[in-house]
């Protein structure tokens, strides 16, 4: 259809050129500190960026001079060439995550195999950050990232705004998690729990997320449909939040713009609930309403149900929103914070149950009509999963933030089998059912490239999750009721040692839940893989493809009888 | 709600939709689930009552500070309370433990029961994690559940070693000091060499009976006076014996060899800030019965 694609008038693309220019000036900035950079590990940074940028402007001139005066961004059509890339950038970013957290759930069960003093970045407390950002951040965020691109195209009936400024969020935001995780492993970090990233990578995550707003603002502003979809409010309200609670909770002071280390504005207890009002909410608008809106798309489209209650996403999305935001301080419970903000903290806390499973409800309940689907899609399958996982997950956290039993829960492995029920249940099953549907999509295929291997990961997944989160259950009460536990003499009846020494068989069973859902996630890129190539596995053909197969010469003439499309 | 009411009916369920319509996605205008919305309005109420019982508030106008609850409820004073049940509950057996001798304490059933349970908990908390819990020991922390001892082994002489530490900064430490022979050029390589084959030789471990003979003389020179001729060691001075094949920082000829060119004069704190008497006592006791008591 090339005689429809229209030639461009006038000069260059305004969008390839300021992001030519931004990038171009980006580079000489920090190619000055990098020349002047007070530590090796400012200097690394900094000249790893100037060489990303630069990279940057030689690829987009070679590809914009080689466009030869085509229209660069075709308004009649979708920009997935972006979402392909997402795809694959979160199957790398989630198997390299899952990777690092086997290894690091080894190195707490076998500390004396795994533990190597002469490199230190092997260290569990380098590792461990590269862990949560690679699978929050990475993962999660290109899933997000990608599939919000995906969706606020298809429900908007437009193409993504902003021309070349999608790409420069792509690859800018690829750019600071290789920035992040390469200074985990020297060991930058600001010690915050999930913004351990120095300064310089913030501010950088700041533009890539400025852009990013604008990009899908833009695109919502010229969407051809009247309304703006639920799954893009989702969208929005984790955009916006997570802006703001970035900038928030990293205001610090670098010690010089030459150097990786800087001191954080707020000190003690105020810095505390700076650090969880941003954690607990990186849980709400990261983890939650962003993949709630892969969520409100991706299992109308896949059943061919419609939504089960517009009121109810209303009410649901305004109430999450609205009282998330005030539960962090359950995190600081029994600490220096003072006592009315905990109570307030586990108050919104509770009341924050049944916004959250209004999401589950209306995901569940679209499904009425389709249920039997449950047992021919695999894909439909996980995503139901996820959703009882997210239901299962956030009636924990309530009564988690309930001071009572949070006395024995926290710091305990309870907290950690909760987040990753959540995490492993909710995020990445979602996630995951998002990953198929869109490959399967954007490189417009009938189906994947083989359900028997879906189901494969389903299975191993599910039983990692299962081994995961109950060997932590019970790791977590029993370590928690042993820390309080008083002989008759009124003296503590176990050392700390002792109750690590008892959580020994937990985590053997959890690392093997941490193998089983890695191995499951390498069978889901081998599956995504062949699909995206256009394969089918030879045992799923249906027969009119097995018989084509067999007699090529046939189906060639058959083909040629169908009208082009 | 819907700017096209009654139009649009979905067959499978018979209800309407909003009439909108995304890349195929519709959505039904069904109620909001009333159990769903009654759970809601129920921990809303609960939070309510929670905020008027407990702290909650701050800056309300009429109160200074926080609003304090009806319950008037505090964690402070409830900490203060329990920590002051569990002092009293110690606090009877603690002071007989002040007031006996540890000889005494350790023959004495009841009260022995009670050091060995207070021991064992400071213990685990402040000694187990160079010494290893239950005393076994690592590399540079000695094992305390053996018969081997630097500074002695009997109630008294270890009541001591943990009041007062060794090396420590308090003024009644125990101190001695190994010199760093090679480091700090008494003697030769080849001589520091040599008297590594004649620590292997005391210990009865395989040795080169030339390079022992040559070490005789520096061994007597340098050695001996803290290590005694025979090297059994000297205790006043916490200087190991050498020829019991108990070895704190390894046998191996390059752990020796390590040993005598920097020494090693390894630290342990003073515990009688941190610890009160009645503890340090129980400790002592508890170390004693670990297995090698004197």
């Amino acid at each position: 259809m090339s005689s429809m694609q229209s030639r461009r008038v006038g000069g260059p693309d305004f969008s390839v050129v300021s992001v030519g220019l931004f990038s171009t000036l980006l580079a000489f900035i920090t190619l000055f500190i990098a020349s002047r950079a007070l530590d090796p590990g400012m200097a690394f940074h900094a000249g790893l960026m100037t060489g990303a940028f630069v990279l940057g402007v030689i690829a987009l001139v070679f590809w914009y001079s080689g466009l030869h005066g085509k229209e660069a961004f075709d308004p009649t059509r979708y920009d997935d060439g972006i979402v392909k890339a997402g795809v694959f950038a979160s199957m790398f970013w989630g198997i390299a995550g899952l990777l690092v957290g086997v290894i690091i759930a080894l190195q707490l069960t076998y500390p004396n195999l795994f533990y190597f003093d002469q490199y230190g970045f092997t260290n569990f407390g380098r590792l461990r950050p590269l862990h949560t950002s690679a699978v929050i951040f990475a993962f999660g965020g290109n899933v997000l990232l990608s599939s919000s691109f995906y969706v606020v195209q298809r429900t908007c009936r437009t193409r993504l705004a902003g021309g070349a400024w999608p790409w420069f969020v792509f690859w800018g935001y690829q750019l600071f998690i290789v920035v992040a995780a390469t200074g985990y492993l020297m060991g930058i970090t600001q010690s915050k729990e999930y913004a351990e990233p120095e300064w310089y990578a913030d501010l950088w995550l700041t533009i890539v997320w400025v852009a990013y707003l604008f990009v899908f603002l833009g695109t919502l502003w010229k969407r051809k449909e009247p309304h703006i979809y639920v799954a893009n409010w989702f969208y929005l309200s984790f955009i916006v939040t997570i802006a703001m609670l970035h900038i928030v909770n990293n205001l610090t002071i670098p010690i010089s713009i030459f150097s990786s280390k800087s001191y954080i504005a707020m000190a003690g207890v105020q810095d505390a609930l700076t650090q969880w009002w941003y954690g607990h909410n990186a849980v709400g608008f990261f983890l939650t309403t962003g993949f709630l809106a892969i969520m409100y798309y991706f299992i109308p489209k896949r059943v061919n149900r419609p939504v089960y209650s517009y009121r109810l996403s209303i009410v649901h999305f305004w109430s999450l929103i609205f009282i998330y935001i005030w539960a962090g301080p359950h995190h600081l419970h029994y600490t220096a914070l003072p006592q009315w903000a905990q109570t307030l903290g586990m108050t919104f806390s509770l009341m924050l149950w049944m916004p959250s499973w209004g999401g589950m409800i209306n995901g569940l309940m679209t499904l009425s009509g389709a249920w039997d689907k449950l047992r021919t899609d695999p894909v439909i399958r996980m995503m139901v999963l996820s959703l009882a996982f997210y239901g299962m997950s956030t009636f924990e956290g309530p009564l988690m933030s309930v001071r009572a039993v949070n006395s024995l829960s926290h710091y305990t492995e309870w907290g950690i089998g909760h987040v990753h029920s959540g995490a492993l249940g909710w995020v990445g099953f979602i996630s995951f059912g998002a990953l198929y549907c869109m490959t399967q999509y954007v490189w417009k295929r009938e189906r994947l490239y083989s359900n028997s291997l879906v189901e494969w990961h389903f299975w191993a997944a599910t039983l990692g999750i299962v081994l995961y989160i109950t060997s932590m259950w019970v790791a977590g009460i029993m370590e928690g009721l042993m820390w309080r536990s008083y002989n008759e003499f009124g003296f503590l009846e176990y050392s700390f040692v002792e109750t690590v020494e008892a959580k020994h068989i937990a985590y053997i069973i959890r690392s093997l839940g941490g193998v089983l859902y890695l191995g499951g996630a390498i069978v889901m890129a081998y599956n995504l893989w062949r699909t995206a190539r256009g394969d089918t596995r030879i045992s799923e053909l249906n027969d009119a493809e097995r018989a084509a197969l067999n007699n090529p010469e046939k189906s060639a003439t058959d083909a040629a009888a169908q009208p082009a499309e | 709600m819907t700017d096209k009411p009654n139009k649009d009916i979905d067959v499978h369920s018979g209800v309407e939709t909003t009439g909108h319509e995304w890349d195929g996605i519709k959505e039904l205008n069904n109620p909001l689930p009333r159990w769903w919305l009654y759970v809601w309005y129920a921990t809303i109420a609960f939070s309510i009552l929670w905020w008027i019982l407990m702290p909650a508030w701050p800056a309300l106008p009429g109160f200074q500070g926080n609003t304090q609850g009806y319950w008037k409820q505090s964690d402070r004073a409830q900490v203060a309370e329990e920590v002051g049940e569990l002092q009293s509950a110690r606090i009877e057996n603690a002071q007989k433990l002040l007031n006996a001798s540890l000889v005494d304490i350790e023959k004495t059933p009841e009260l022995q029961q009670f050091a060995l349970a207070m021991g064992e908990s400071s213990f685990g908390d402040n000694c187990a994690t160079c010494h290893g819990s239950g005393g076994t020991g690592s590399v540079g922390y000695p094992a305390l559940a053996d018969d081997v001892w630097l500074w002695g082994g009997s109630l008294d002489e270890i009541q001591e070693t943990i009041a007062f530490g060794i090396r420590s900064t308090h003024d009644d430490t125990r101190y001695s000091e190994m010199p760093a022979f090679g480091r700090d050029g008494f003697i030769s390589e080849e001589e520091i060499d040599d008297l590594v084959q004649k620590v292997l030789a005391l210990s009865g471990k395989e040795f080169d009976p030339a390079a022992a003979a040559r070490a005789e003389e520096n061994f007597e020179m340098q050695c001996s006076s803290c290590h005694a001729l025979d090297g059994k060691g000297d205790r006043l001075q916490g200087a190991p014996n050498l020829t019991d094949n108990e070895w704190l920082y390894g046998s191996s000829p390059a752990a020796i060899r390590e040993t005598i060119y920097s020494a090693r004069n390894s630290i342990m704190p003073h515990w009688n800030e941190r610890l009160d008497e009645a503890t340090i006592k129980a400790l002592a006791v508890y170390v004693h019965t670990l297995g090698g008591g004197e």
